[in-house]
């Protein structure tokens, strides 16, 4: 008898923009239902491509996956509409606080549960659902988006594909250039949302210190390769990991943040 | 004073048109980033089709929905065959592309309908009515009340429904957009066939006043003004910049047309379109791009 096939399994993946530049060189992974998978590494180690060659979203940036197999609860998602993959409950959250600037937080919130098609008594149930997570944003509802602050938005980006009621959350450096307090309110969230309601996570993060603290299991890339992976605990623990990337990560976490 | 009311209401009235064609503009703006030119080739088209229709001996209403169909399903089609083909190309290439296609949107207009002016008859009476102190001609008040209703139609379906929102995300950030599942082809179909319509009526309307015949296309460079006035992303700022251009033009039309020489409503709306160019260069109700991280 096999064992089940985990939640989320990605097999040497390969992807390239623009059909030179070689952004994955094979990498694979796994993540079983309900866990929190980090995947770390320096600046252009690939994480997003790999979040986005999941999503499919790599489309959109005129890249593809040349090579390997992606698979989710036990289908082959490889090329599917990001849409259709968003309406059946994976959804990623993009680096750099994408929020749509001109709506209100609100309206923001709201587009995430279009593509669901509720009626908007539905909606406003979810958005109230979403307030409890996030009450910084319901004071907030009726501010253009582009007019809060970092930690914020990051919130309405997280918000918003949670209106999308998903079960898998590509999640993309959230606490890129957020001050370390909003950074822990919102790993802290991420937590809860885990436990709670069983949603699994995949946490791109160069802040390998603080990504290690809240995930079960993790990569590390490198030049678009897996270098290391293994139990979170185990990798915080690895001298090679501190030294190449705790050091940097929680130097970078100590710093003051601008926002 | 009534002969300026009489200008300003007989400009306000053409500015009504303005306004639906560049509304037209807005929606493909918005939605995908192309400045359509083939939109005045499309407001031809409308016009020469009903036109064809018509003096074949069909009946107005029949005339109208084929005419119709035939609009909104071309203009569908041109997004999806050959504006979906360029995909990720540069703005310059997608604006040259629908520059190409006006050419042959024009050439088999011709090619089919004839290049011969058409007299188009709605079957409205040019006759003046006294509104108030002032006469106005019954034609216009019918034609900028056909053009209002679908402007604020418009208007009220792409401000408030989930349509008009996902536009405004799309403007806003296509791959944030697409990250929650907002499908791009769907938004772009909607507003294809959107510009379809608003061809047709323009072309009727417009066709009906000065006679369906190539200067119709000419509509394109009078909604270029009107977007420069009021940016090229807002409903709003369409619809005051045409009534703008359109009042100013007839107003200067008449007081200071004797001074330059005539003629002046070819170009005036370029005047003032630049004075504002420089003023506020996002148009008056663009999305001025706010904190973008
Ligand atoms: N849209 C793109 N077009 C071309 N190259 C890209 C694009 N996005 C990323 N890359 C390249 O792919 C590699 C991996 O980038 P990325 O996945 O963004 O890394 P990370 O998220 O780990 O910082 C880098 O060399 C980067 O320059
Ligand atoms: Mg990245």
């Amino acid at each position: 008898m096999n064992a089940p096939e985990p939640f989320l399994v990605v097999e040497n993946v390969e992807a390239v923009y623009g059909q030179a530049i070689l952004a994955l060189r094979g990498v694979s992974l796994t993540l079983g239902e309900g866990g929190v998978v980090a995947l770390l590494g320096a600046n252009g180690a690939g994480k997003s491509t790999t979040l986005k060659a999941i999503s499919n979203l790599i489309r959109a940036e005129r890249g593809q996956v040349s090579q390997g197999t992606i698979r989710w609860r036990g289908r082959d998602i490889l090329g599917r509409d990001p849409s259709a993959l968003v309406s059946d409950g994976l959804v990623q959250v993009l680096e750099g606080r994408h929020v749509f600037p001109q709506l209100t937080v609100e309206q923001n919130l709201i587009t995430g549960a279009y593509v669901r098609g509720l009626s908007k008594l539905r909606i406003a149930d979810d958005l109230e659902r979403i307030y409890a997570w996030f009450p910084r944003l319901k004071a907030r509802r009726q501010s253009r988006a582009g007019l809060t602050s970092g930690g914020e938005q990051q919130m309405v980006a997280i918000g918003r594909a949670l209106m999308t009621r998903p079960t898998l959350v590509l999640l993309d450096e959230p606490s890129m250039g957020l001050a370390p307090l909003i950074v822990e309110e919102i790993f802290e969230i991420v937590r809860q949302l885990n436990r709670d309601s069983g949603v699994s996570f995949l946490l791109a993060e160069q802040n390998a210190n603080l990504a290690l603290r809240y995930a079960d299991h993790a990569y590390v890339l490198e030049t678009g390769r897996v270098v290391a992976s293994g139990a979170a605990s185990e990798l915080a623990r690895r001298d090679e990991i501190k030294n190449i990337y705790l050091g940097g990560g929680s130097a970078a976490a100590a710093k003051p943040t601008r926002h | 004073m009534s002969f300026f009311l009489e200008t300003l209401v007989g400009g306000l009235l053409a500015g009504v048109m303005y306004s639906l064609v560049a509304i037209g503009f807005v929606l493909i703006y918005k939605a995908s980033g192309i400045f359509n030119f083939a939109q005045g080739s499309m407001v031809l088209f409308a016009a020469l089709a009903f036109v064809t229709l018509r003096e074949a001996g069909w009946d107005f209403v029949p005339a109208l929905l084929v005419t119709l169909v035939v609009m909104v399903a071309g203009a569908i089609a041109i997004e999806r065959f050959v504006l979906r083909a360029l995909i990720g190309q540069s703005d310059l290439t997608l604006f040259m592309a629908t520059l190409g296609l006006s050419f042959v949107i024009e050439g088999l207009a011709q090619l089919f309908m004839g290049a011969s002016v058409h007299e188009l008859n709605l079957g409205i009476d040019d006759i003046p009515i006294e509104v108030g102190p002032i006469l106005v001609s019954q034609f216009d008040l019918l034609a900028a009340a056909t053009a209002g209703a679908l402007v604020i139609s418009l208007s009220l379906f792409f401000n408030f429904t989930r349509i008009g929102i996902s536009l405004r995300a799309i403007a806003d950030d296509p791959l944030a957009a697409q990250s929650i599942g907002i499908r791009l082809p769907t938004l772009w179909r909607i507003v294809w066939g959107v510009a379809g319509l608003v061809a047709l009526v323009a072309g009727l309307l417009w066709g009906a006043r000065q006679g369906v015949q190539f200067s119709l296309t000419l509509v394109v460079l009078k909604a270029l003004p009107v977007l420069i006035i009021g940016g090229f992303t807002s409903i709003g700022g369409a619809i005051v910049g045409g009534l703008l251009i359109g009042a100013s033009e007839s107003l200067a039309e008449i007081y200071l047309g004797d001074l330059l020489g005539g003629s002046v409503s070819t170009w005036f709306a370029y005047v003032v379109a630049l004075a504002f160019l420089l003023i506020r260069p996002a148009g008056l109700f663009g999305d001025r791009a706010i904190e973008r991280v």
